[in-house]
């Protein structure tokens, strides 16, 4: 990275593309929200390729599609193309902010595939496929990914329409005008939310055949007489390890495994669909439920990046209030994914019931405060929208400054020392840190490797500037870094915590008119945040109304998914699944 | 035994007195000892006080279902803290989030694969009818839409002491039953369920007969309607005016009546 160093050392923000590349740039969209470059589908490699070697965008953050069709906004008069496939870069090494580059497809047209340049674009790219259709040349393996194989047409399209489809745009108008009451399942013949291609016969209906993973040919260079069949084994989507409705396909060995290809979509529960047919603040409950276990960081991830949209202020003690609640969260996620890394290394409970023990506490607090355990719906746009309760307060400051530092001392002393944990955890699912940033992995995997990369430093949003704390990093990239960062992380929450607790001041919460009727700007944004598993953005795009005209969801879980495979191949099924337990998914996010 | 009571031996016998029966002859030496009750209550008194959960989680509401089999909830107060990862050893399906076309042949699969007597609950909105995902493309509006579901837990999600609630009215409804009417002792009453296929969308082989009558129909219509585009609008052209069944007719003239009442 030699010849990058100069702009390795530019201030953070904003670089552009550089000139050499102004000629592939046939357009810019949405000046007034986030700039994007408009590239041609045929230079978009080239592009990606010298952003990631000459300007330091080591990391494909978010890719997804947007659908123009019957688009109704001022910005894209006179454009043809249905599609724009939209890449969001940053780098890792400087921080700062994002280059967003966009390629315009006309409907049925292929895009040549970013996984040559960034692998990390794997699932992002099927993703696409699978509910856009746009086809993506050089992919090692497009498959549909959320739906199964044989799905009738690509639901994220404007024009495709669920068979309990009413209207584009909520609210509805009455269902029962007059007492004329309508139910949905009546209007479909056999009461189910199921709707079918004319002409389709199911007598004669052939099912896909199922997937299976390709391997390299067995190895044995040492046995060369032995001859050993490899086996394909199944785990999930019903399987107690896998940490939801998640299925791994793996070819095995032995017990060694050549070959893991993760399956998802067992959770697909379509937010983003119904997202664009919500208000803005109608998708702030329906965020609580994409990583269940952290609603607070989901809410301020959407807030944040519809503030950004629509250019929200946010009052000084309700950015207290979102530090507190997400650093809570945070301790949380942590405590938790702890016990059942620990769960899934054979410690069955034990250490889950110790964790499950200070989440109890926390989310006492959760439920003063919001009045739900698990689904918050806390977050406003432009703020919160209760001011803490009595007692709250010096409740809070009673876990910060004493529970959780116990707790936490006494889950250290309990297990990072252990022995089982450490013959199992050590040199366990290595893969290199540059290999992870590639697979476009972030959060506490890349942190367990030695990357100190946290988007609170690395592109502070909120008020993470004045608090003192540290990125704790690990340098072994192994399955006990994994366990173990995680711990760390949650004391750097506790200072945090000790420090917003100390300092929040009186006054506002929620600055507006709390978004009830929120009609954002015409354009585009990305607004991202570090949540507890890594980086979750929310990708917006709106053209002056009520609704969001895209709302893409980009969760950690599912795109540290991409390293799931690389990381487990060679390693033993049990492994495998601590490998799994160690990237800390959550399946409302990962299938979202 | 130190620590029983002097009077230990009068007690006992104060307590039994009202079960103890004219008619039965109990030998001497157990005099005191037996207790005589009915084959329903010690059965089910036994089924209700070790029903063991499928270890089976979907989604949000299978955290706090494992909050309710953690520490301060404590399912083990009901002997129900043995989550079975097997379908064969367990009683017990909590169908704990969201289903989807995609998982529930996965469910149904699983739901046959458990040994009789078997009971369901559906946790949550999203089970019992979709909740707040239901008019999406991949959401079963409804886990009974496909599977028997004996008690339906209210919540998005449950807290574990609602949970906790409807798994006791799931033991009441398990005192209620007797053996000689239960459907497994029955004849012929096995209780297979289809396995829903994946096909274009998903289809209960149940309703095959139903679906192909209705896109037939529809691409006669479509082809006498000078054939529209094929590309996407597939609900369009499997929708469109059904004859309504005689329920949903009196579903609809309830709604009309309590409005009209309603106005005065």
């Amino acid at each position: 990275m030699t010849e990058a160093t100069a702009v390795m050392d530019a201030p953070a923000g904003e670089l552009g593309l550089a000139p050499e590349l102004a000629d592939a740039v046939v357009d810019t969209w949405a000046e007034d929200t986030e700039k994007a470059y408009v590239v041609a589908p045929d230079r978009i490699l080239e592009v990606l390729t010298h952003l990631r070697d000459g300007q330091g965008y080591d990391f494909l953050s978010n890719l997804t599609c947007v659908d123009y069709e019957g688009y109704g906004g001022k910005l894209r008069a006179g454009i043809d193309a249905r599609l724009e496939v939209v890449y969001n870069l940053y780098s890792t090494r400087r921080g700062g902010g994002s280059i967003a580059l966009h390629v315009r497809v006309p409907e049925d047209d292929t895009v040549p595939s970013a996984t040559s340049v960034y692998p990390g674009a794997n699932l992002q790219e099927r993703e696409v496929y699978d509910l856009f259709g746009v086809k993506f040349d050089g992919h090692p393996n497009l498959r549909r990914i959320l739906l199964w194989d044989g799905f009738h047409g690509h639901p994220m399209r404007k024009d495709w329409h669920e068979a309990y489809y009413e209207e584009d745009a909520k609210p509805f108008r009455s269902r029962h005008p007059k007492g004329e009451y309508e139910f949905h399942e009546d209007k479909v013949p056999w009461a189910k939310n199921t709707t079918y291609p004319a002409g389709w016969d199911p007598d004669s209906w052939q099912e896909a055949v199922a997937y299976v993973p390709v391997s390299q040919a067995p190895q044995h260079e040492n046995e060369p007489h032995l001859d050993t069949e490899s086996i394909v084994v199944n785990l999930g989507p019903h399987h107690p390890s896998t940490h939801g409705v998640f299925r791994m396909l793996t070819r095995v060995e032995g017990e060694t495994i050549l070959a893991l290809e993760p399956e998802m979509g067992y959770l697909h529960r379509n937010h983003e669909k119904i997202g664009e047919r919500n208000t803005w603040l109608m998708n702030m409950p329906f965020t609580d439920r994409l990583d269940y276990l952290n609603s607070m960081s989901n809410n301020w991830a959407y807030a944040l990046a519809v503030e950004k949209l629509a250019d929200i202020e946010v009052p000084e003690r309700a950015e207290y209030l979102r530090v507190i609640m997400a650093e809570f969260s945070r301790i949380v996620n942590h405590a938790w994914s702890i016990g059942f890394i620990l769960n899934d290394l054979g410690a069955l409970q034990t250490p889950a019931l110790y964790a499950i023990e200070e989440r109890e506490m926390i989310l006492d607090l959760f439920e003063a405060v919001s009045g739900a355990r698990m689904m918050c719906n806390y977050m406003r746009f432009g703020g919160v929208v209760r001011d803490l309760p009595e007692g709250w307060h010096e409740q809070a400051a009673y876990l910060a400054n004493e529970r959780l530092p116990r707790a936490l001392d006494e889950l250290d002393r309990l297990l990072t020392e252990n022995e089982i944990l450490m013959a199992r955890g050590r040199g366990v699912g290595y893969l290199s840190v540059e290999d992870l940033i590639s697979l476009s992995v972030s959060g506490p995997m890349i942190r367990a490797g030695g990357l100190a990369y946290d988007i609170r430093k690395a592109e502070p949003y909120g008020i993470y500037d004045r608090f003192d704390f540290d990125i704790p990093t690990l340098p072994n990239s192994d399955i006990y870094d994994r366990y173990y960062i995680r711990l760390l992380e949650a004391r750097e929450s506790v200072r945090i915590l000790q420090q917003a607790l100390r300092d929040i001041p009186e006054g506002e919460i929620l600055g507006g008119r709390g978004g009830y009727t929120l009609r954002a700007p015409e354009g585009q944004v990305y607004g991202r945040l570090e949540a507890p598993k890594g980086e979750l953005g929310f990708y917006l795009a709106s053209d002056g109304k009520t609704q969001p005209w895209r709302y893409h969801v980009r969760s950690p879980s599912y795109i540290n998914l991409n390293a799931l495979g690389p990381m487990s191949v060679g390693y033993k099924v049990a492994d495998a699944i601590v490998i799994l337990g160690a990237i800390d998914i959550v399946l409302g996010e990962v299938d979202r | 035994m130190a620590s029983l009571p002097p009077n230990f031996q009068q007690l006992k016998q104060d307590q039994l007195q009202p079960f103890l029966h004219d008619e039965i002859s109990v030998p001497a030496d157990l005099e005191g000892n037996v207790l005589i009750t009915t084959v329903d209550k010690i059965y089910n008194w036994s089924r209700r006080s070790s029903m063991w959960p499928l270890l089976f989680g979907l989604a949000c509401c299978a955290i706090e279902m494992i909050a309710s089999a953690a520490s301060r909830y404590d399912l083990s107060r009901f002997g129900m803290e043995v989550m079975r990862p097997s379908p064969r050893q367990s009683d017990l399906m909590i169908v704990s989030g969201t289903v989807t076309k995609k998982m529930v042949p996965a469910i149904v699969r699983i739901y046959n694969q458990m040994a009789e007597p078997r009971y369901v609950v559906s946790m949550g909105a999203c089970a019992t009818g979709g909740g707040p995902f239901k008019e999406g493309y991949n959401v079963v509006s409804g886990i009974d839409k496909y599977i028997p579901v004996d008690v339906y837990v209210p919540g998005c999600p449950p807290t574990p002491e609602a949970l906790i609630y409807g798994l006791m009215k799931m033991h009441e409804k398990v005192d209620r039953q007797s053996v000689v009417s239960v459907p497994w002792y029955q004849k012929d009453s096995s209780q297979f369920v289809p396995v829903p296929r994946l096909g274009p969308d998903i289809f209960d082989p149940r309703q095959v007969e139903l679906i192909k009558d209705t896109t037939l129909k529809a691409a006669t219509g479509a082809a006498a309607a000078n054939g529209a585009g094929t590309g996407g609008g597939a609900a369009a052209e499997t929708r469109g005016p059904v004859e309504l069944s005689a329920k949903a007719i009196a579903r609809m003239e309830e709604a009309k009546r309590r409005w009209r009442a309603k106005q005065g």
